[in-house]
C-alpha cells in the first residue's frame, strides 16, 4: 500500500470507529439521566419544570461529547486535513 | 457534498464572499428586525389586540420567565441580549421548512460568532453587575490555584456552545442529505421534523447556557451567606401560595 491509500483506510476507519465508540458512553449516560429524571418526576410532579430544564441542560452538555465525535469524524471524511496534505504532495510530483 | 452553507457562494469579487451563510443570516435579520417592527408599531393596551401583539408577548414573557428561572432576578436586563440569541438560532432552525434554505447556524463561523458574543457578554453584564475588582476576584473563587482552571473552563464553554450547535444544525442537513440518497421519499421528511424539534431545543439550550453563564458571573462574587440563604428560601415559598 502506497501512503495514499494508508491514509485513506486510517480516515475511513478512524471515522467510523470515533462516531461508533463516541456514541456509546453518551447513549448510557444519557439514558442514566433520563431514567433518574423520570424518577424524579414520578415523585415530585409539583418540581416538574425545574427538573425538565435541568434535565434538558444536562443532556445538552452529555450530548455535545457525541456531538464532537461527529464533528471529528465528519472533518477526517469531508475535510481531511492529511488527506489534503497527500493530495498536494501527490500534484507536486 | 457540502460541510456548511460556506461553501455556497452565491457572489464574489476578489477575496470578498457573499455566501449562503451571510445571505440567509441577513434574511433572518431582515425578518426578525422588520417583523417585529410591525408587530410593535400599533400596540394596544385595551382588550383588542392582534394577534400577532398575542404571539409577541407570548414569546417575550415566556422567555423573561425562563430567565427569572435560571436565577437572574431582573430578567429585563438581560431579556435583549438573550432573547435575541433564542429568536435568532430558532428562527434559524425553524425555517429549515422553507425549501432551498439551509440553515445559517449550520456554519462554524455563524456560531463562533455568537459564542464569542457570549463569550464578550458574560464579563461584561458581570463587571456592571459587581465591578471591575468584584469580577476578577470571582475567576480565583475558592482558592487562587483555581484560577488557570476558570480561565480554561470560560475558554473551553465558549468553544463547546459553538461547536455544540454547529455539529447539531450539520448533523441535520447531512442525515437528510444522506437519507436522500438511500430512501429519498418519505424519511426525510420524518428527519426533518425532527430537526425541527433539535433545532427548538438547541435554541433553548444555546439560550440557557448563556443564561446560566451570566447568572453565574453576575452573583458568584456576592456575600455567600446572602445566596446561600437565597437558595434556601427561595424555593420555599413558591409552593405556599399553591396551597391553601
Amino acid at each position: 500500500m502506497d501512503s495514499m491509500t494508508l491514509v485513506a483506510v486510517a480516515s475511513i476507519v478512524t471515522a467510523g470507529l470515533t462516531t461508533g465508540i463516541g456514541c456509546m458512553a453518551p447513549a448510557l449516560g444519557e439514558g442514566r439521566s433520563v431514567a433518574t429524571a423520570l424518577t424524579a418526576l414520578a415523585q415530585q410532579p409539583d418540581a416538574s419544570s425545574t427538573i425538565t430544564r435541568t434535565l434538558f441542560v444536562g443532556l445538552a452538555m452529555i450530548e455535545s461529547t457525541a456531538i464532537y465525535c461527529f464533528v471529528v469524524s465528519m472533518i477526517l471524511i469531508f475535510a481531511n486535513p492529511f488527506w489534503n496534505h497527500v493530495i498536494a504532495q501527490a500534484t507536486k510530483k | 457534498m457540502r460541510l456548511s452553507p460556506d461553501q455556497w457562494i452565491f457572489w464574489q469579487r476578489g477575496f470578498v464572499k457573499l455566501n449562503a451563510t451571510i445571505v440567509f443570516t441577513w434574511g433572518l435579520m431582515l425578518v426578525l428586525a422588520v417583523g417585529s417592527k410591525l408587530v410593535t408599531r400599533k400596540l394596544s393596551m385595551d382588550l383588542q389586540r392582534s394577534r400577532w401583539q398575542s404571539l409577541l408577548e407570548i414569546i417575550v414573557t415566556g422567555i423573561e420567565k425562563q430567565i427569572k428561572d435560571v436565577g437572574l432576578r431582573e430578567p429585563r436586563k438581560y431579556l435583549d441580549f438573550l432573547g435575541t440569541l433564542f429568536l435568532f438560532v430558532a428562527l434559524a432552525s425553524f425555517c429549515n421548512i422553507i425549501p432551498g434554505y439551509e440553515p445559517p447556524t449550520g456554519s462554524l463561523s455563524t456560531t463562533t460568532a455568537l459564542a464569542l458574543c457570549v463569550f464578550v457578554a458574560v464579563p461584561l453584564f458581570g463587571i456592571r453587575e459587581q465591578g471591575l475588582g468584584g469580577y476578577l476576584k470571582s475567576y480565583a473563587e475558592p482558592t487562587l490555584l483555581m484560577l488557570p482552571f476558570n480561565i480554561i473552563s470560560e475558554l473551553s464553554r465558549t468553544l463547546a456552545l459553538a461547536v455544540r450547535l454547529f455539529g447539531n444544525m450539520m448533523s441535520g442537513a447531512m442525515i437528510i442529505a444522506i437519507l436522500l440518497t438511500i430512501t429519498p421519499f418519505v424519511f426525510p421528511i420524518v428527519m426533518t421534523a425532527l430537526g425541527l424539534l433539535t433545532g427548538m431545543v438547541q435554541a433553548y439550550i444555546f439560550s440557557i447556557l448563556a443564561a446560566v453563564y451570566i447568572a453565574a458571573a453576575t452573583r458568584s462574587g456576592k456575600s455567600k451567606a446572602n445566596t446561600k440563604s437565597k437558595t434556601g428560601a427561595a424555593p420555599a415559598p413558591e409552593p405556599k401560595p399553591v396551597t391553601p
